[in-house]
C-alpha cells in the first residue's frame, strides 16, 4: 500500500515537475521574443544582415515550395475534377482548386515545409555556433548575438514566409489548371472565369496572406528560439532541430483552426 | 594599482561550490597564469572577470570597475578594451580567416574598408598567418586557428587579454607558437594578459606570476622562479605531474578494505 502512494506520489511529482518546467520554458521563451524585437533595429539598419538570411530561408527554399505547390495542384485538380463531375459541375474545378490553395493548403504546406527545410537549418545554424562557442565570442567581443545572429535570422524568416506561400498556391493554381484544362480538357474559359468570379481579395487571398504571416513568425521564433536555448552538445543540437519540426509543425495546424474558425465562419 | 583585482570572490553553480574566496591580483602589463586541476574553478574565474557570470559575493574589479555592478552597455563598453582567446578558438565558421579578424573592427569603428583590410593583414601578419587571409576556419589546422583567434582577440588592441586554454589540444610547435606569441602581443600591445592553463612548462617560460587553484581557493602563488623552487605539496605534484599527493588519484570512496572478501558496500 505504501509502495502505490509513494509510485503516486513520484507520479505526481514528475508531472508538477513537467508543469513547472513547461511553464518556465514558455516564460523564457516570450522572454526571449521580446529580447529579439527589441535587438531588431540593427536588422533594419543594417539590412545586409537580413538579406542574406532572406536568402537562406527564402532563396533556397524555392525548388522545394515550387515542386511542392506543382504537385499539390496537380492532386487537387484530379480529386477535385473526379468528385465535380460527378454533379455536372466541373467548369468549377479551377474556384476549389484556387479556394483550397488561397485558404488553407499554400499557407499551412508552405510553413510546414519551410519548417522543415529552413526552420530546421536555423535552429542547427545556432545550436553550433552556441556549441563551438561563437555566440559567447560575439558577446564578450561586445556584439549582442541576439541582434546580431537571431534578429536577421528572425526576420529573414518572418518576410519570407508570406512569399513563399503565395509562390507555392501559384504553383498549385498552374497546377491544378495543367491537369484539368492541358491534361483532362476542361474549359479554359471557364476554369479562369469561375475563379476570378469566386475568389474574393478581401477574403480569401488577403486571410491566406494573413496566416501565412503568423506562421512565418511562429515558425521563425521557435526555431531561433530552439537553436538559442539548446543544450551546447551534438546531441542537444540533434534534438533541438527535431524539436523545431515537431512544435513548429503542432504550432501551425493548431494555430490554422483557430484562425480559420476565426476568418471562415460563412 | 592592479588592472585586475579579487576580493574574497566566492562563487557556485547552484549547490555546487566552485571558487571559495579568491584573492587574485594582475598588475599591467604582466601575464598572468591560473593554473589547477580539471574543474577547480578556473575557467569560472576568467567568466567572471570577463563578466559572463557573476560572483555570489566579493568584489571583481576590472581598470577600476566592479564587474558585476555594471550594466549591460557598461560591460560592453568594457569588453571593448578586452581580448578573449577561447579554447579552441571559437572562429565564426561563415567567415573567411580575414572576416573574423576585421569583425570587431567593422562592429565597433567607422574606419574605412582599406584601413581595417591594412589592420587585419597587420594582425594576421603578426600571428604568421597574412597568406592565410582568404582560408575558411574549417581549412586550419588546430594551432592555426588558435592563432587566428588570438589576431582576432586583438583586433582592437585591447588592455585585457583573457585566454582559456590557449594550450590544449596542440602540438609541441604549435604550442611553442602560442606562448610566444602570448608574450609578444602582450609586450608589444602593453596590455595584460590572464591565461587559464594545465601547461605547466610552457607557462613558466612565459609568464610573470602563476595562481595554483584547487578546491576553489588559492593554495600557491609565485613568480616562475620561486614556483620551480617551492617545496609546496601541491605545487610540487603539479609541476612534476605526479599521479598522487595534495590532490588524489582516488574519487572519494569507502576503504577497499570494507568492500573486499564478500563484504557488501
Amino acid at each position: 500500500m505504501n509502495g502505490l502512494f509513494a509510485g503516486l506520489a513520484a507520479g505526481l511529482r514528475h508531472v508538477g515537475k513537467l508543469t513547472i518546467d513547461g511553464i518556465w520554458r514558455l516564460g523564457f521563451a516570450t522572454r526571449f521574443m521580446f529580447a529579439v524585437l527589441l535587438a531588431s533595429g540593427q536588422s533594419l539598419t543594417r539590412i545586409h544582415l537580413t538579406i542574406r538570411e532572406l536568402y537562406f530561408s527564402g532563396v533556397l527554399s524555392l525548388l522545394i515550395i515550387t515542386v511542392s505547390g506543382l504537385f499539390v495542384g496537380l492532386v487537387l485538380g484530379l480529386q477535385g475534377y473526379d468528385i465535380l463531375q460527378r454533379y455536372g459541375s466541373a467548369d468549377a474545378v479551377g474556384v476549389m482548386v484556387a479556394l483550397s490553395l488561397l485558404r488553407e493548403l499554400g499557407p499551412v504546406i508552405a510553413a510546414l515545409l519551410f519548417a522543415s527545410r529552413a526552420g530546421s537549418a536555423i535552429t542547427a545554424e545556432i545550436g553550433l555556433m552556441k556549441t563551438t562557442e561563437q555566440l559567447k565570442a560575439m558577446d564578450m567581443m561586445a556584439v549582442n548575438p541576439i541582434a546580431r545572429v537571431v534578429a536577421p535570422r528572425f526576420w529573414g524568416g518572418v518576410l519570407s514566409m508570406p512569399l513563399l506561400a503565395a509562390l507555392f498556391s501559384a504553383m498549385g493554381v498552374f497546377g491544378g489548371w495543367l491537369i484539368t484544362v492541358v491534361v483532362i480538357g476542361v474549359d479554359d474559359g471557364a476554369f479562369w472565369s469561375q475563379m476570378q468570379a469566386a475568389v474574393e481579395f478581401d477574403y480569401d487571398v488577403l486571410n491566406g496572406i494573413i496566416k501565412s504571416m503568423v506562421f512565418g513568425t511562429v515558425v521563425s521564433l521557435i526555431a531561433v528560439f530552439e537553436g538559442y536555448d539548446c543544450e551546447p552538445t551534438a546531441e542537444g543540437v540533434s534534438r533541438a532541430i527535431t524539436r523545431t519540426v515537431v512544435t513548429s509543425a503542432l504550432a501551425i495546424l493548431a494555430l490554422d483552426f483557430v484562425l480559420t474558425s476565426f476568418m471562415f465562419r460563412g | 594599482m592592479p588592472l585586475v583585482s579579487l576580493r574574497d570572490v566566492r562563487f557556485a553553480y547552484g549547490e555546487r561550490s566552485v571558487l571559495r574566496g579568491i584573492d587574485l591580483d594582475v598588475h599591467r602589463g604582466q601575464v598572468v597564469a591560473i593554473m589547477g586541476g580539471s574543474g577547480c574553478g578556473k575557467t569560472t574565474l576568467l567568466r567572471l572577470i570577463g563578466g559572463q557570470l557573476k560572483a555570489n559575493s566579493g568584489a571583481v574589479e576590472v581598470a577600476g570597475h566592479e564587474v558585476g555592478k555594471l550594466g549591460r552597455a557598461e560591460l560592453y563598453a568594457m569588453r571593448r578594451r578586452m581580448g578573449m582567446l577561447f579554447q579552441f578558438g571559437a572562429l565564426f565558421t561563415d567567415m573567411s580567416v580575414f572576416d573574423n579578424v576585421a569583425f570587431p573592427l567593422r562592429e565597433h569603428t567607422d574606419l574605412p574598408p582599406t584601413m581595417i583590410r591594412d589592420l587585419v593583414l597587420m594582425k594576421l601578419q603578426a600571428v604568421g598567418l597574412r597568406g592565410a587571409a582568404s582560408l575558411r576556419p574549417g581549412e586550419l589546422s588546430g594551432g592555426m586557428a588558435r592563432r587566428v583567434a588570438l589576431a582576432r582577440a586583438v583586433a582592437l588592441d585591447p588592455m585585457l587579454i583573457l585566454y582559456d586554454e590557449p594550450f590544449a589540444g596542440l602540438d609541441p610547435i604549435s604550442l611553442g607558437i602560442i606562448g610566444q606569441l602570448i608574450r609578444r602581443l602582450n609586450d608589444a600591445l602593453g596590455a595584460s594578459s590572464v591565461m587559464v592553463t594545465h601547461d605547466v612548462h610552457e607557462s613558466l617560460e612565459i609568464v610573470d606570476y602563476i595562481y595554483f587553484v584547487s578546491d576553489g581557493r588559492i593554495v600557491a602563488q609565485g613568480t616562475p622562479d620561486e614556483i620551480r623552487a617551492s617545496a609546496d605539496p601541491f605545487v610540487h605534484q603539479f609541476v612534476n605531474a605526479e599521479a598522487d599527493g595534495p590532490v588524489p588519484f582516488h574519487y572519494p570512496a569507502q576503504p577497499i578494505d570494507s568492500l573486499l572478501g564478500g563484504r557488501s558496500a
